[in-house]
Formats: structure tokens, C-alpha cells, sequence
């Protein structure tokens, strides 16, 4: 995904010459042709992520779109102040781009997860949330990206994620991808993790239930329709997101059904516990420890679904 | 700077240290020693270095001044407020409700291009801009106001060196150095010594310069960059509370309070100074 992230930047950012992206010193193998390519519009600020999110924002006030771009929460958690008061409160058009949302980074530790970030930046006024969940939604959402005026979150992926969104499509604020159709039940994800979704939803519906399958790329704002219309036409809604229980997708979606008065249906978070993750594997093996196994997304379904 | 500029800059600084006087004890706010501190800089920037209109704040040529010590922005509110840019009415609501003016700077009010208040945010987007500025072939000027507690910050050293490597000649960083902060002197908290070599040492030409003498101040600034292809640092010898006896060098006037019987006190020693 990151490849098809830069790959998409570029081809903007030689359309655009507002385009410029502001580095943490990390992108190695991925970034040196835009920074070839643009030198005038490149910066390496070095190890220094507060200092790279405020002179985004100081690009980003002269009239341009400014790309601040690292790993898992480094480009968000270190720099949180300059998000907020900088680029959140001046409305300056920064995206900070993470590569390897999630555990991506399994292997690595927590330093290099990205585990609690949707809540925080969804929880920022003026912050879009934004979260693909293949190289599709990635190259449709980094488009939709740059032509919004204003700040973006945008969680990307790592490298080797399969697709799961068949065709190339126009990605809208407060959209979501439908994937396949169904009544029995609704899962919703947001990210990579989304495959174990997938897998689970095609499981079940050997077994002679049809779940409907939606990806809720855009987190801030959130396709509320769409979320409306699974409450009132299935049998319950599950949401399956690589992130902390508390503040991501889930209860994004919780806030919805409550706010709009279609609370009253079946509905189960499937997410990280409130636990530091202190086992050590790649990323397929994490989301299996974790809980967020397709045999995870098989079980509330059914257990919705006999109910 | 003529004689005559250089009275209407004395003049202006005094209507600043008064407006400031006033405005922190009706709104029962602190700060006051870093307003005095830097009232006699700001009269002198505004009104004979940069170029700022204030019937056009937003003009595309301005040249930038970000006040990154944003806890002491009643005096850079002030500033503008005389100089035409939003009614000096608005000074009397300072810090009460549905007031326009908060305790620390907004880029919500006419001639302030950005917001502060959490230190160590200044130089870092000063940095941005003096980029875009060089990358779009513009002339005006990015100017940061910085402090001893503003260079207490990570963040702030992490833009100074960015800005060294990068030669960032149209970038200036004024210190008000007034050796005080929250808590006590600077040198016993994290002593910035000796500042004006630091700078050097991470690419930047640096003079100190008696922030209190105003024609001083301009001779200072008169020919930016100081050095080409090197960012500019004016350290400013301040003195905290500057213009009122009982405050001068006190840093619990960094905080503290103001009673009605000790703001006219104060006041009438503002008004003394010819």
C-alpha cells in the first residue's frame, strides 16, 4: 500500500506544484524520487517529528499542501500538540500519512504500533480520518485526499496486503465501500485487517449466512447512512478494527446507532483489548493472539446470528 | 530612525506597558512581566521594520511575525490595536467573557498570523514558511519572537538546527532575554549560556543587542539577514517587568496578579518615564 500511497503522490504532486512533502528522516526505498524529482519541495527535518508537523503547518499557511509522512504513530503521538494547536486550530492543509497502521510492525514492539490512533486524531476538530484497506481504496483515497482543502489523517498500510475492494472507484468524504450484499448480519472494518473480515464473511456464507461487508474507509465523517441502513435491514452489526476497544472504529459506529435511535440491534466491537501487546509476531499472527482472528468475526456472527 | 519616529516609538511603547497594566488587572490575568519585557521591541518592529498594513493584515507580501512567547501576546495586542489593526475598544474585554482577546494569541484577530500559547511551536512553523517563501521566489520576511522558556523547548532546537542546515536567511529569531521564567532565573533552571555562540555554532549569525534601547533595536534589524545564507537571532537583553519598579526582576510576576491599588501604582510610574 505505501508503494501505491507514493506512487499516487507523485503523479499529484507533478500536476501540483503546491504539493510538498515534509520528512522524519524515515521513507527509505519509497520517497527518493519525489525527492529527486522536487527538490525544492522536499525536507528531511531529521528525527525531529515535532519540528517536521510545525514546519508543515508553516508550508501548509503559505498556500500549499504540506505531506508529513513516518511509521505507525510517530508522525502523530510525538507531535500531537503541533496536530492540535498548529495544523488543527489554523485549519492548515497538512495530511500526516503513517505507513503500517495497525501491527504492522508486529515483530517490532509497541513502540511501533499504531494501535490507539483513530481515537485520537478523530477526536480533533478539523481532522479527517481517513483508512484503506488496500492498495484500491489507498490510491482512490490519496486522490480524494488531495483535492480536500484541510487536515487529513490518513492510515495507510504497509507493503503485500491483498486486495479487497475488486475495482478502482471515487472515493467521497463520509463514504464507505460495499463489498458484498447481505441480510443475516453487517460487519464493518476499517483497515487492512479488514481481509479477516472478508474471509470470515465468505465462511459463513458456506455455512448459509449472508452478511453484508462494508469498509468504512472514511472514519471522520462516517458514512452514518450507510451504518443507519445496516441497523434497520440486518440482523445485527459486528466492526472489526486493528486498534485499541476504546475511542476507534467500533465506537464510532456505537455513537452513531445511539445518536440516530437505532440502538436496539445485536451489535459486537471486535478490537484490541485495553492491553499493551507484549507477544512478538508479524502482523497475521498479532491479529490472531489479539482476537482479531477470522475465527473471531465467524463466532459473534453466529453467536449474532442464533440469537 | 529619525528623532521624531523614535519619540512616536518611546510614546507607543508606553500606551503598550499601560494597555497591558490595564488589561491584565481588569481581566485578572497574568504575564505582565513578559508584556513589559518586550514593549519596547514591538513599537519599534511594527512601525519601522516590517512591512504590515493594517488596513490589509492578510496582504500576500506581508512580511510574517510569529510570536512564539504567545503567554505574552497582551502586548503584542496592543501593538496592533493602536496601530489601527481591529478598535482598541477590544483591549477592555481582554480575558472576560465573550471577549474577543484570549490570554494568549489567536490568528482569529486581525494582524496575528499565528497562534500561540504552548511553547516551542513558533520556530518550527517560522521554518515552514521561510521554506515555501524560497521555494515560491518571495521576498518578505519571516521574523519568530522566542524567550528563555521558548528555547527550553526540544522543539525549538530542533528548528534551529533545521534552519542552520538549511540556510534559512530569510528567517529572524528576536529572544526576548529577560533571564527569568516561570519558576526562577534561567541560569538556575536550564541555563541557555552562552546563547549568542550556540546559535552560531548551529549555522545562525547572532548579535545581542539592549532590547530596551529602541533606536538600538532598529539599528539591529535594519539590514536583514544579518549574514547571507545564515538565519538571523537577535538576543535582546530585556529586563522582566520592565518599566515598573516592584516588577523589574521579579519572576513572580511572571504569574502574578494585579490588584487595582497596584495597577495605578504601577501606571503612574509608566507615565513618569519621559
Amino acid at each position: 500500500m505505501r508503494k501505491v500511497f507514493n506512487k499516487e503522490l507523485l503523479n499529484i504532486a507533478k500536476e501540483d506544484s503546491r504539493v510538498f512533502m515534509i520528512l522524519a528522516d524515515i521513507g527509505y526505498g519509497e520517497i527518493e524520487e519525489f525527492a529527486n524529482t522536487f527538490p525544492d519541495r522536499f525536507i528531511n527535518c531529521g528525527v525531529a517529528e515535532q519540528n517536521m508537523t510545525g514546519v508543515a503547518c508553516g508550508v501548509a499557511m503559505e498556500g500549499n499542501i504540506a505531506i508529513t509522512y513516518s511509521i505507525a504513530n510517530f508522525p502523530t503521538l510525538r507531535c500531537l500538540e503541533q496536530i492540535r494547536n498548529d495544523v488543527c486550530y489554523h485549519n492548515a492543509n497538512v495530511k500526516i500519512v503513517i505507513i503500517g497502521g495497525g501491527m504492522a510492525y508486529g515483530e517490532l514492539g509497541i513502540s511501533h504500533h499504531s494501535t490507539e490512533d483513530i481515537a485520537i486524531m478523530r477526536s480533533l476538530p478539523n481532522m479527517v480520518v481517513l483508512v484503506p484497506c488496500d492498495p484500491v481504496e489507498t490510491a482512490a483515497l490519496t486522490r480524494m485526499m488531495m483535492k480536500y482543502d484541510g487536515p487529513v489523517y490518513f492510515r495507510c498500510g504497509y507493503k503485500g496486503e491483498p486486495v479487497i475492494v475488486e475495482r478502482d472507484f471515487e472515493a467521497k468524504l463520509g463514504g464507505s465501500s460495499l463489498i458484498r450484499d447481505g441480510k443475516d448480519a453487517t460487519v464493518f472494518f476499517a483497515g487492512t485487517v479488514g481481509i479477516n473480515a472478508k474471509k470470515a464473511v465468505e465462511e459463513l456464507a458456506a455455512e448459509g449466512i449472508n452478511c453484508r461487508l462494508v469498509s468504512l474507509y472514511s472514519i471522520k465523517p462516517i458514512d452514518k447512512d450507510a451504518i443507519i441502513a445496516a441497523a434497520r435491514e440486518t440482523g445485527g452489526i459486528v466492526v472489526l478494527e486493528e486498534h485499541n476497544i476504546h475511542g476507534g472504529v467500533g465506537s464510532a459506529v456505537a455513537e452513531v446507532l445511539m445518536d440516530e435511535g437505532v440502538g436496539n440491534v445485536p451489535f459486537k466491537r471486535i478490537a484490541m483489548p485495553d492491553v499493551n501487546a507484549t507477544k512478538v509476531g508479524c502482523q497475521a499472527w498479532m491479529r490472531e493472539q489479539y482476537g482479531l482472528g477470522v475465527a473471531d468475526v465467524v463466532n459473534a456472527v453466529r453467536k449474532m446470528v442464533k440469537k | 530612525m529619525t528623532a521624531q519616529e523614535l519619540q512616536k516609538c518611546r510614546e507607543l511603547a508606553k500606551k503598550v506597558r499601560i494597555h497591558c497594566l490595564k488589561m491584565v488587572c481588569k481581566g485578572k490575568s497574568g504575564h505582565i512581566g513578559s508584556m513589559l519585557s518586550m514593549a519596547d521591541i514591538l513599537p519599534v518592529i511594527y512601525t519601522q521594520i516590517l512591512n504590515v498594513d493594517p488596513a490589509n493584515p492578510d496582504k500576500a507580501e506581508r512580511d510574517r511575525f510569529i510570536l512564539s512567547k504567545g503567554h505574552g501576546g497582551a502586548a503584542l495586542l496592543a501593538t496592533l490595536a493602536e496601530l489601527g489593526f481591529f478598535p482598541l475598544a477590544w483591549l477592555d474585554r481582554y480575558y472576560c467573557d465573550n471577549g474577543k482577546l484570549s490570554g494568549h494569541i489567536s490568528h482569529h484577530i486581525p494582524g496575528v498570523e499565528f497562534s500561540t500559547g504552548s511553547l516551542g511551536h513558533g520556530l518550527p512553523v517560522a521554518c515552514g514558511m521561510a521554506m515555501a517563501a524560497k521555494q515560491a521566489g518571495k521576498k518578505h520576511r519571516i521574523i519568530c519572537m522566542s524567550s528563555d522558556g521558548d528555547l527550553n523547548e526540544g522543539s525549538s532546537w530542533e528548528a534551529i538546527m533545521l534552519a542552520g542546515q538549511h540556510h534559512f536567511d530569510n528567517l529572524t529569531m528576536l529572544v526576548d532575554y529577560n533571564r527569568l521564567q516561570a519558576l526562577g532565573k534561567s541560569k538556575d533552571i536550564i541555563d541557555l549560556e552562552s546563547l549568542k555562540e550556540k546559535l552560531e555554532i548551529f549555522g545562525w549569525r547572532a548579535v545581542e543587542v539592549d532590547g530596551h534601547d529602541q533606536q538600538a533595536v532598529y539599528e539591529a534589524m535594519r539590514d536583514l539577514p544579518l549574514c547571507n545564507g545564515k538565519p538571523s537571532a537577535i538576543i535582546f537583553h530585556t529586563v522582566k517587568g520592565k518599566g515598573v519598579s516592584f516588577m523589574e526582576n521579579d519572576y513572580k510576576w511572571h504569574y502574578g496578579g494585579l490588584t487595582p491599588e497596584l495597577c495605578e501604582k504601577a501606571i503612574k510610574e509608566v507615565e513618569a518615564v519621559k
